[in-house]
């Protein structure tokens, strides 16, 4: 093995010792941390056939990194550059060294390849080993390259904000800049020394010899090949610190949540992985309303996970989130940011005992045949919305129960939202008898928020739909028979019904027939939160307009007539602010009803 | 110097507002300060939801606070759902919701 050694080594050795150990330590500590449920499923499944989507998803984020490219193609390169050309590297490199006839093969050989073996020709076929090493050094540069562009100026890259880092990943990232340069040197050195380079060291090489005297890569060949080891040594032992901790993370995430662990309701061992999976890209900052209207730049999601994994936490960063889930959707690891940021507004409100014991009185209803109503509690703000839907349960010849006509009873959704667990269980329980004593066939929401707390948290035994849903299958079923009016209508996506319970088909389906859709600027999983939520607890109503402004600017992008939206809140957000029309689609089918 | 009105108040009517601890109110108005704005026109009360159920009064409950009463408060609060129609429909402006979880919170806190 000795053959093969030079002082120079050791860093490296020494570097890559250090960081198997420590990451071992840590994720065999996270792991003890899971609950019992996440480790019946992780031992269940350990080895059954889900771990083939996990290695292809692992091979298309952690290495290809998909994900981004879809979204920004520039950004998308520079990740898949560093990551996917070193792991080639690496990967190339250990075959090119198996290849190569030797007493020995141990395993800093083929991070040092050049330095140990001078010639051409050892084995058949290295000198295309040769000048794809060169090929794939220069892959990796181009990444960096970027990555010094966007540091400088990040909108090169398409991206307006970019994380601010601190000192410790800067240092990471300083060395981990320093590492392919410093490569590229020394195997250039070398080259010049003993004419062994590729297609690109080799001229770089002869540029040297031309350039300096004869005798200068010799003395400085020795240097370099330290440097490098150095830079390596100082990435490999700041990685399970910082943000770099994301690269090996992420695999074991992807591995986990491909098995089918989820976030619980309060920390366990997977929120560790997933709080160290972050790679703190920052590109949850550009669509955060926040962040764009309010210049509040310390809430956004990669700020929040990194505060809670150096134990820094500042309980107001948690609850100032409106909730909109534009960062969860634009993650490229997939992190479960909402359940994250709830789990901490968990742990700060005291959570009583509820005393909605009033909600007894509701009397029983035979509901025996019928689908219930539930308009929630902000349509009784938007009264306009019942109104369509009788009309449209009438038109479609249903009988309905319209559950809270008189009195508004919340789902709970708020009270959760907040922290306020058990109370929100106490709400849930009572909503739950009324519904169950009444024997319903179906429930109707008219509220997004009800819809998602009655569809997730609520075990109903009968089918919970949102109206747009039940609108669209009457029309689709030839219940209610609609026409076309000519106006121009954009739609907004609820948050909580778009990227909160993924119905993005069912309104615009109905849009379709029965008036002239428009485009808004970003929609779909896009969507621009319209800012009254009841997320958000810290920012006041001036800023809560302004919020709601830049999401009707978003609308107005095709100059619609009308904006139609699909959940009272939003609908009771842009009314006061617009000379336009604003409809729900309940409303837009009722005028249209033939 | 007493001076004798002829009629007095119950013993039990009287609030003395010199004796009374205002730190819960200077607490809450720390946190939210658009407390301070309400002009107390009860369209809060009026839309509130446990008030169709019950004889919870947000209006009255922002009043005992503000007079420094906090007796019984906390378990009245906790009949409210937070479902956030007072906000909605506030004509000052007041984050309503918001001050009510700060009300609680305030409340609880030993």
């Amino acid at each position: 093995m000795l053959d093969y050694f030079h002082p120079f080594v050791l860093p490296f050795v020494l570097g890559t010792i250090i960081l198997v150990g420590i990451c071992i330590w840590k994720y065999i500590r996270w792991y003890k941390k899971f609950d019992r449920l996440q480790r019946t499923i992780i031992r269940k499944n350990m080895f059954s056939w889900k771990i083939i989507p996990a290695i292809w998803e692992a091979f298309c984020e952690g290495l290809l990194h998909l994900r981004i490219t879809r979204k920004n193609p520039i950004l998308g390169y520079m990740h898949r550059s560093i990551a996917f050309g070193w792991f080639l590297l690496i990967f190339v490199g250990f075959i090119e060294t198996r290849m190569t006839p030797a007493s020995s093969h141990p395993f800093w050989m083929a991070i040092f390849y050049r330095f140990f073996f001078h010639e051409h020709g050892t084995f058949a076929g290295s000198m295309f080993f040769t000048n794809l090493m060169d090929l794939l050094l220069i892959y990796v540069l181009s990444g960096i390259l970027l990555a010094v562009i966007k540091k400088i100026y990040s909108r090169a890259l398409g991206m307006k904000k970019a994380t601010k880092h601190v000192v410790f990943d800067r240092f990471a990232k300083a060395s981990l800049w320093c590492i392919f340069p410093f490569r590229l040197l020394s195997e250039t050195l070398t080259a010049a020394i003993y004419g062994n380079g590729g297609f690109f060291t080799q001229f770089l090489a002869d540029t040297f010899n031309k350039i300096f005297p004869a005798g200068y890569a010799d003395s400085f060949e020795y240097l370099s090949w330290t440097l490098y080891s150095i830079a390596l040594c100082v990435f490999f032992v700041t990685l399970p610190f910082s943000r770099y901790m994301h690269i090996f993370t992420e695999i074991l995430l992807i591995y986990f949540r491909q098995l089918g662990v989820h976030e619980k309701n309060e920390r366990t061992g997977y929120t560790m992985y997933e709080l160290s999976a972050c790679s703190r890209c920052g590109i949850c900052i550009d669509h955060c309303p926040l962040n764009t209207e309010l210049n509040i730049n310390n809430v956004q999601s990669v700020y929040f996970l990194r505060d809670l994994r150096y134990k820094k936490n500042n309980p107001q960063i948690a609850d100032n989130c409106l909730l909109c889930g534009r960062c969860a959707s634009d993650c490229p690891v997939n992190i479960d940011l909402m359940a994250i940021r709830q789990q901490e507004r968990n742990k700060q409100n005291f959570d009583t005992d509820g005393n909605y014991h009033y909600l007894d009185t509701v009397q029983p209803f035979n509901g025996i045949g019928r689908v219930g109503y539930f308009g929630g509690c902000m349509s009784h703000l938007t009264p306009g919305i019942p109104e369509a839907m009788k009309a449209i349960f009438e038109a479609a010849h249903e009988r309905y129960w319209y559950i809270d006509e008189n009195r508004t009873i919340c789902c709970g959704r708020p009270l959760l939202q907040q922290g306020y667990n058990q109370q929100a269980a106490d709400l849930r329980r009572k909503v739950t008898e009324i519904i169950k004593k009444s024997k319903i066939t179906m429930l109707i929401t008219s509220c997004p928020i009800c819809y998602q707390s009655f569809k997730k948290e609520y075990k109903l035994p009968i089918p919970v739909v949102h109206h747009t849903e039940y609108i669209a299958k009457l029309i689709e079923t030839g219940r209610i028979s609609v026409r076309q009016d000519d106006l121009k209508t954009v739609y907004h996506d609820p948050c909580e019904l778009g990227r909160g319970c993924g119905i993005y088909k069912e309104p615009r389906q109905i849009l379709k027939a029965t008036t002239h859709t428009v485009k808004a600027k970003q929609e779909g999983e896009d969507s621009v939160c319209c800012g009254i939520t009841l997320g958000d607890t810290l920012i006041d109503i001036e800023q809560q307009t302004k919020i709601r402004d830049a999401a009707i600017e978003n609308l107005m992008y095709k100059k619609p007539d009308v904006i139609a939206t699909a959940c009272p809140m939003c609908k009771k957000a842009f009314c006061h602010a617009t000379t336009l029309q604003v409809k729900d689609i309940a409303e837009i089918v009722k005028e249209n009803l033939r | 110097m007493t001076i004798n009105f002829g009629y007095s108040i119950a013993k039990t009517r009287v609030i003395n507002l010199d004796s009374c601890d205002f730190e819960k109110l200077h607490k809450l108005e720390k946190l939210t300060p658009s407390f301070k704005r309400c002009m107390n026109c009860g369209a809060c009360t009026a839309t509130c939801s446990a008030q169709q159920f019950t004889d919870f009064n947000i209006r009255k409950v922002k009043s005992l606070f503000f007079q420094g009463q906090y007796t019984q408060l906390e378990i009245e609060l906790n009949k409210c759902m937070l479902c956030g129609k007072c906000t909605l429909v506030c004509p000052r402006g007041l984050n309503l919701r918001p001050i009510i979880m700060n009300m609680r919170k305030i409340l609880t806190a030993k």
